[in-house]
């Protein structure tokens, strides 16, 4: 029992502050809830620590086999939290600025944290149920929380139904395995499911649901309708949050589930996950061309990188799950600089949300219209930007794997995605400003977001650094 | 004596009608909620109809845990609900569509 609770030291000691982050904002009278925002931040620190500190070599299970930590668990939570400690330091500016700040928003930020550490570390079928649900609860509350706007509580309400939606399938193809398995732990289902006791095509079936919810959370196609209009419509803060951290934890539940959980189908789910890549890709890169508004743009943007990801694991193989987490990290630092510069060029009342606010940034700050020029590039896969070496590494592990018509797929794909993410650099330097006012922001927010920038061009120049940390992840 | 079968079908139909219920109603957003709840009961005959037919107790174990869940999630769901109607006076659903494209 002892044991059990080192091993979770982290989520409690997360769990813990975040009460005392609640509790002081109850007392609070500070308008500008400096506490709570350091609080916040220091919590986070700490947990990346702890989470680092008890890495263990080989993996360690906890309460009857419910918790696992290993490699992949311990890296995944370690960037889950430094992704969220700089969405928040971003959040910070955002809300200060549009005079909506709120102490709740980074406790419940820090639930959200919770619920993502226990999806990464998850080895039962009920324990990823709920950390997923302690997630997206938080979203939910999260995105409606800019009570008045209009386009938010819609947003919020269409994420709400579909992200329950979402649940129930998942419950019900969990419920399914477990009635075929007599098991809901995850070593436990693989051993009952690779003996052939069981009917094929009765433990497809759950596995369809199962790869749906989880679909669903990623918003891949064609279950991505709840992707757009959440983006849009939620607060641009929130937005940020929701498009980075989360999409490593809904990486571990699909590794949790289809790796560790379901690796005999492994046939049955590559032609599933195939059919979900390529609508995906197709999708995302396709209407993202038509976009106006650069929230949805980036939207878009998300889905096509998702059906990336599915690539990844299609190989089927551990380099290229690999390849996956890779790409996944990747595209979270990538988003989270994409959304931080829509942070940076917003005023009070005022969202630079329009692709036509990014006009002529070359004029107004030739530095961030750099940035900004950086983080395209690499959303488009241009060398030597990190992005180009994520889509690089799935692509190699996904042609050793056999499947090269699916690669040639993705290049072409690719490469229409490329258009949209060049014409913001287009609109950035040949087109006219439309108005010449300054980018005003704090001195952290320069700085952390320049360093997001540099840290692309720099991670593109030496990929292998993260590359081994992955491999050494899903490996160990 | 119930069947394993039997059971499992009428969970299954009442999954198929609430995710119908969420796809073809037009009308009323406090209808989805309910929607919402019915698969997740559904779900949770499943899950019992297993629990006693396999003599694991795990299964009921996860029923408890899905009411909690539930109960939170109908909670959100009805104060995002009352947000949107302070807001927009209708909880009509064709009057969710401010964002295209």
């Amino acid at each position: 029992m002892n044991a059990d609770l080192i091993l979770v030291l982290p989520e409690i000691t997360l769990f813990t502050l975040a009460c005392v982050v609640l509790l002081v904002e109850a007392y609070s009278k500070d308008p500008l809830h400096l506490l709570t925002y350091w609080i916040t931040q220091v919590t986070l620190l700490i947990t990346i620590v702890l989470v680092l500190k008890a890495c263990p070599e080989d993996p360690m299970f906890a309460f009857n086999n419910g918790f696992i930590s290993d490699g992949m668990s311990s890296i995944l939570k370690a960037f889950i939290c430094g992704i969220t400690f700089i969405v928040f330091l971003y959040s910070y500016e955002y809300l200060k600025e549009h005079q909506s700040l709120k102490g709740e928003y980074f406790v419940l930020g820090l639930f959200a944290v919770l619920g993502m550490m226990i999806m990464a570390s998850a080895y039962s079928l009920l324990s990823i149920y709920l950390g997923l649900e302690l997630l997206s609860l938080s979203l939910y509350a999260m995105v409606a929380m800019q009570r008045n706007s209009e386009t938010a509580s819609e947003a919020a309400m269409k994420y709400f139904i579909l992200g329950a939606l979402a649940s129930g399938m998942l419950l019900y193809g969990i419920s399914m395995i477990y009635g075929l398995t007599g098991h809901l732990e995850l070593g436990k289902i693989a051993e009952a499911v690779s003996d052939d006791s069981i009917n094929h095509s009765y433990l497809v079936f759950g596995m369809i649901f199962l790869i749906i919810g989880t679909a669903f959370k990623l918003g891949a196609a064609p279950f991505h309708m709840w992707v757009p209009d959440v983006y849009q419509g939620a607060p641009t803060s929130v937005t940020l949050f929701i498009s980075t951290a989360p999409k490593l934890a809904a990486f571990a539940m699909a590794m949790r589930l289809l790796v560790d959980g379901l690796f005999p189908l492994v046939a049955d789910w590559q032609s599933i996950l195939m059919v979900l890549a390529v609508l995906s890709m197709g999708v995302g890169n396709i209407i993202a061309i038509a976009q106006t508004n650069i929230k949805r743009m980036l939207a878009y943007s998300t889905i096509a990188h998702v059906g990336f990801l599915f690539l990844g694991l299609i190989a089927g193989t551990a380099t290229g799950f690999s390849g996956s987490m890779f790409y996944i990290i990747s595209y979270a630092l990538m988003s989270m600089g994409a959304f931080g510069m829509i942070i940076l060029l917003g005023r009070n009342g005022f969202e630079a949300e329009m692709l036509n606010d990014f006009k002529g940034l070359s004029e107004r700050s030739p530095w961030f219209a750099f940035i900004m020029l950086c983080l395209m590039f690499s959303m488009a896969g241009v060398p030597p930007f990190l992005g180009f070496w994520s889509k690089w590494f799935v692509l190699k592990e996904l042609v050793t794997s056999g499947f090269v018509s699916l690669a040639a797929i993705a290049v072409v794909f690719s490469i229409i995605g490329a258009y949209f993410y060049l014409r913001i650099v287009k609109l950035m330097y040949f087109d006219k400003a439309e108005s010449m006012t300054a980018v005003k922001a704090s001195k952290q927010m320069r700085m952390v977001l320049s360093v997001n920038g540099l840290l692309i061009l720099l991670l593109g120049l030496a990929p292998n650094a993260l590359m081994s940390i992955c491999l050494s992840a899903i490996a160990g | 004596m119930i069947t394993l079968p039997e059971v499992l079908s009428l969970a299954a139909l009442l999954f198929c009608i609430s995710v119908a219920g969420i796809f073809l109603n037009r009308k009323n957003v406090l209808i989805l909620l309910m929607c919402v709840e019915l698969m997740l009961l559904s779900v949770n005959m499943n899950f019992i109809a297993f629990s006693h037919f396999l003599g694991d107790i795990h299964g009921q174990v996860f029923v408890f845990f899905i009411l909690t869940v539930a109960a939170a999630e109908s909670a959100i769901g009805l104060a995002i609900l009352v947000v949107l109607f302070r807001k927009k006076n209708t909880i009509n659903i064709d009057d969710l569509g401010s964002m295209k494209g």
